[in-house]
């Protein structure tokens, strides 16, 4: 990281003290070791079994991987944590609180926010209107307050604010010179780094990328990887789905693998490295 | 697990519970309401087998027009407004022919060719009926198919054709230009007034419990057409190769091209099929209810959107069931509400469709 | 596509000033057309007021479409009924409670006519929660279908003979059935003025104004002044939207339109953003309803057929979805050119040749030209047509639009959705952050360069 990049990641880190790890730090605390828990979850579609009854936990301020072999079920869990789908079966707890079959945009209010497998920029809205969309709780957000003279002072005010930090976050992740560009003119890897960009800026405690370097080049590979622990170093955790075995194995504490949708087993990455069943799960989807 | 299940499965009906229990409810009171009538004698069951009947023939129209509209929404993927004027373009062309064989000789050839245009010959005087003009009205049929299909191919090949690849909102967008353009150039062309274009064909009367149930020769007519046209169909698309690849192109594009026949000759089918039958729709309609007009065919264009979307799009057997469905709402409604509500009650029925299964009742099966 | 933007940019005042720039020619236009034909000053005014009419009723309410289809891509194809309701509602609640003999077949509530615009406009907005709360999660085209449709339950309702007259608050009002209601209060201009004690100077500069037309100048200066007043309106409406647009609140309805469920995972509760967007314009579709119909006096329910609905989709078509100036200019352009404008043609046909008799069907007008190869019959049916053919006319329009312009217009014209312009701020140092990023990514730069190029 050149030098110039590193001033923006102490505002950020600023902004996360202040906001919500402020509130997330408390709940450390006192039981919260692990802000998500996954019990017993099942999900099926017309018959076929995606999820079997998955159960799992991620630590705070962790990176956690979730691997498996094709078809064992992590999209589909993703999608259920999210509340994206709904489960059949199971809880999902965050932060100690029961969130299971909310809406998503409930559970990204709740601190918990996901990214997605194929990038799904906005595409006729710039950069920045795509950052400037997602931070929470936005007074202009309210119809009459964005219209009403007066009161738009307000609003004026905190599009200020959010600007700036807007432009940090861009700083960050290296990408304010294409600020002003359409997402949809992105090349592929750009717009990886848009949407975590874009997520970061909703406060969140937790982010859920799923296989976030799917396509991207190893460049840009190793730039977002260097990204994800700084900023899991300022205290984010992170639930990481990826397909990359190695990449995984390389970077995360702690790895679960998912199998015919349910936690085959799970570890550190050399315990999974070892673990025969694991192998096999992969050797057998793979035959 | 499996209470978790239970429990699970519990809380799923508590949630779609109220609008089925609402609906139930409805039908119950409705059905009930019914009883009360007939035990009053208040309603008589003649009466319900005229509407019936009445509700059967137009369901009949609605369902062999649909299963055009319903092939190109599901192959080409789009909502395809102009399809109620290809109706009442067929319907012109037939009756055009019709009018002028029925008629040679004993008015103006003009006239004849304009479908009496400003009352300058009426069908009534040229006697026009199944059984005493036959040829008239065979070879009526005939054209209006033809007509259509030639329609539907020239329409798709100079304005659907270049934008295939644009999305559905796009082509619906355009097909509203073509129905325009096709409407107001009709009443340009025959006018704007509504004529009569048939003679009172005979009819039978059915003793029915408590009363009799009049049945005419061009419902006769119209039962045996449709019925045929719709086996056809079936058969078509069941034991053909075309067929066959009809029915993968509905479900995926690129399946469709493992059978070996090309995109663009599965759409040419798509229009030659759902393009004839919905020209035949249109002569049909107008020879049974007699009358015709240049808004005919889009005054009955949402209707058959009702009973595309509850039988499901893509599903020939969904459009003819569902065009059924709809044209016996239509008709039977009168029983509990005034007749001025007859068309918003069908369409009310689309919407619950809509809101309760999007699917349609018929879904999961593509043009089958 | 670059020449026009470089027009587009020279012009003062940017998009107010092409706003202006077209309305100025369009008057132009028909000022010319006028002076040709020996207009009288009268005339010349008072198709002067016609014309400003109609770009004020299209241009409202392609800005108001704009809202549904262009922010939040709501296809809302139901507009005519949502006028409906608020012409109707506003007329029962502002016409004079029912006397027995009087004209009126039915009466009202009697309550002042910004009460019961209010009341159109809130009726309007509910028909639009009605029919949002269910529908939004369904597809593009089944929402099109189930507005439509409630377009049309909406005009049987009206038409109904049961529904013809109710009691009301002990009242006997009603929607008259298919011969409609006569609006038996004072038009919007009037009530406007009386409200705010300007009435006997209006009345007063009416009569100055019988300088210029000597005789009854009345309705030739109450056009003009209302035709102005519906331009107010248009600005207002601009203003509201522009503003609603340019928000937090309108970059989440620009999200909603580009992907819903991005949207709803960073949070946003777009069902909540799309039932107020939706709400919003149906009110606005109401008031807009309201503007146009109540001056004429009487409204009949076969007034609001779909046609009405595909008029104002063409009109925002023409200008482009998306943009406001788009939707002003596309309505502007829509009344003076499509709508208008043929109309304008056969009276200045007829006022040319005073004592043509066309022929009164297509057969009489076509056989001359194939016996004889005599086109005169043929061509004046074709302008005693012109009615019907302006909509072929609008159809094929719309079809060459979808083919070669489906941007519309001004092409493809976009706002920042936010208060402030996004630039960095000044008080942030700009860093070199823009140099090093081209090492992160070689597709970077060259994306995002190559963007440019193809535009």
């Amino acid at each position: 990281m050149s030098d110039a990049a590193d001033q923006p990641v102490e505002d950020v880190a600023n902004k996360v003290d202040e906001d919500a790890l402020g509130a997330f730090a408390s709940g450390v605390d006192t039981s919260v070791d692990y802000p998500l828990r996954v019990e017993g979850l099942e999900k099926s579609f017309g018959g076929i079994t995606a999820v079997d009854g998955a159960t799992f936990e991620v630590e705070a301020g962790s990176l956690t991987g979730l691997i498996g072999p094709n078809g064992a079920g992590k999209s589909t869990t993703f999608n259920l944590i999210t509340g994206m789908l709904k489960p059949d079966a199971g809880t999902v707890t965050f932060n100690g609180e029961d969130i299971t079959g909310e809406e998503p945009h409930e559970i990204a209010n709740r601190g918990m926010v996901r990214t997605f497998q194929i990038a799904r920029e906005l595409s006729e809205m710039t950069v920045l209107e795509n950052m400037m969309l997602a931070p929470k709780h936005q007074r202009g957000e309210t119809l009459w307050r964005s219209v009403m003279p007066g009161v738009r002072d307000d609003v004026r005010e905190q599009e200020e604010e959010l600007l700036e930090r807007v432009w940090e976050v861009l700083d960050f992740f290296d990408i304010a010179h294409i600020a002003e560009e359409y997402a949809g003119n992105l090349s592929g890897g750009q717009r990886k780094l848009l949407e975590m960009a874009r997520a970061l800026l909703t406060d969140p405690d937790m982010l859920l990328l799923d296989e976030p370097f799917a396509g991207v080049n190893p460049t840009l590979e190793k730039k977002l990887l260097e990204h994800v622990h700084e900023l899991r170093e300022q205290g984010y955790t992170f639930l990481l789905v990826e397909h990359d075995m190695d990449l995984i194995m390389n970077n995360c504490e702690h790895v679960i693998v998912l199998h015919q949708g349910s936690v085959l087993t799970e570890g550190t990455p050399d315990e999974i490295r070892s673990n025969e069943e694991v192998i096999e799960a992969y050797l057998g989807g793979n035959v | 697990m499996g209470i978790a299940e239970t429990y699970s499965r519990g809380r799923q009906l508590a949630i779609e519970r109220p609008f089925a229990l609402v609906l139930a409810v409805i039908v119950v009171v409705l059905f009930g309401d019914l009883l009360r009538g007939l035990a009053t004698g208040q309603t008589q069951f003649a009466d319900i087998g005229t509407l019936v009947w009445d509700g059967l023939m137009r369901g009949l129209v609605i369902g062999l027009a649909g299963i055009g509209l319903s092939m190109t929404y599901s192959i080409l993927n789009f909502a395809n407004f102009s399809h109620g004027d290809y109706i009442t373009a067929g319907a012109f062309s037939g009756w055009a022919t019709t009018y002028l064989i029925a008629g040679l000789g004993r008015a103006d050839i003009g006239a004849l060719l304009l479908v009496g245009a400003g009352g300058s010959v009426y069908g009534g005087t040229l006697g026009i009926g199944m059984l005493s003009t036959p040829l008239a009205v065979v070879a009526g049929i005939v054209v209006s198919g033809g007509f259509a299909i030639a329609l539907s191919l020239a329409v798709d090949r100079t304005i659907f054709k270049p934008i295939r690849n644009e999305d559905g909102i796009t082509l619906l967008i355009t097909s509203i230009g073509v129905a325009f353009a096709l409407r107001y150039l009709m009443q340009f062309v025959f006018g704007s007034d509504v004529r009569g274009t048939t003679a009172q064909p005979p009819s039978v009367s059915l003793y029915f419990i408590d009363g009799t149930v009049f049945i005419n020769a061009h419902d006769i007519t119209l039962l045996v057409v449709a019925s045929a046209l719709m086996l056809g169909v079936h058969v078509l698309l069941q034991r053909t190769k075309l067929g066959k690849a009809m029915r993968a192109m509905a479900d995926n594009k690129d399946l469709a091209l493992i059978t070996g026949i090309s995109t663009e000759r599965v759409v040419r089918a798509t229009w030659i099929i759902g393009g004839g039958l919905t020209g035949v729709a249109g002569y049909m309609f107008i020879l049974w209810k007699g009358t015709l007009g240049f808004n005919d065919g889009w005054l009955l264009l949402l209707l058959i959107f009702a009973a595309v979307i509850l039988g499901g799009i893509g599903s020939i057997y969904g459009a003819i069931a569902g065009g059924l469905v709809i044209g016996l709402t239509a008709s039977m409604s009168v029983l509990w509400i005034p007749s001025a509500f007859s068309r918003a009650a069908a369409f009310v029925v689309m919407i619950v469709i809509l809101l309760v299964k999007p699917s349609g009742l018929f879904s999961g099966r593509a043009t089958a | 596509m670059s020449v026009r933007d470089d027009f587009t940019a020279r012009i003062p005042g940017g998009d107010a000033g092409l706003i202006v720039l077209v309305l100025l020619g369009t008057y132009l236009a028909y000022v010319l057309a006028g002076f040709v034909l020996g207009y009288t000053l009268r005339g010349q005014l008072n198709s002067i007021a016609t014309l400003t009419f109609y770009i004020g009723v299209f241009a409202m309410l392609s800005l108001a479409l704009n809202l549904h289809w262009g922010y939040t891509g709501l296809f809302n194809i139901g507009i005519v009924g949502f006028m409906a309701v608020g012409v109707y509602v506003t007329a029962i609640v502002t016409k004079p409670t029912y006397v027995a003999g009087g004209a009126a077949q039915v009466g009202g509530l009697g309550l002042p006519l910004w009460v019961g615009i209010l009341a159109g406009m809130t009726a309007a907005a509910l028909l639009g929660l009605v029919v949002a709360l269910p529908a939004l999660r369904l597809r593009a085209d089944y929402l099109a279908i189930v507005t439509i449709a409630m377009s049309e339950i909406v005009r049987f309702s009206f038409l109904s003979g049961e529904l013809q007259q109710f009691q009301l608050f002990g009242n006997r009002v009603g929607f008259g059935g298919g011969s409609g209601l006569i609006l038996d209060f004072a038009p919007p201009l009037e009530a406007l003025l009386r409200g705010v004690g300007l009435w006997n100077g209006y009345l007063g500069f009416v009569d100055a104004f019988q300088v210029l037309v000597p005789r009854n100048p009345k309705p030739v200066v109450d056009g003009l002044v209302y035709g102005l007043l519906l331009l107010g309106f248009v600005a207002g409406f601009y203003w509201l939207l522009k503003r609603t647009g340019e928000s937090p609140f309108g970059r989440v309805l620009k999200a909603i339109r580009e992907d819903e469920d991005v949207a709803n995972a960073l949070g946003k509760n777009t069902d909540r953003f799309k039932i107020k967007s939706f709400m919003l314009g149906c009110a606005l579709m109401g008031l807009a309803g309201i503007l146009w119909l109540v001056p004429q006096g009487a409204v009949t329910p076969n007034f609001f057929r779909p046609r009405v609905t595909f008029f104002i989709w063409i009109a925002l078509i023409i200008g482009g979805a998306g943009s406001n100036t788009g939707s002003v200019l596309g309505g502007a352009v829509f009344a003076a050119v499509l709508y208008q404008g043929p109309r304008y043609f056969q009276n200045l046909v007829s006022a040319v040749f005073p004592n043509l008799d066309s022929p009164s069907g297509f057969g009489q007008a076509i056989s001359p030209l194939i016996s004889q190869f005599d086109p005169v019959p043929f061509l004046l049916y074709t302008v005693d047509s012109i009615r019907q053919l302006q909509l072929v006319v609008m159809g094929l329009v719309l079809i060459w639009l979808m083919h070669n312009r489906p941007e519309g217009m001004l092409g493809y014209r976009k706002e920042t959705a936010s208060v402030i312009p996004l630039s960095r701020p000044k008080s942030m140092t700009a860093d070199g952050g823009s140099d090093d990023s081209v090492r992160t990514d070689g597709g970077v730069d060259a994306a995002a360069q190559g963007g440019e190029t193809d535009e």
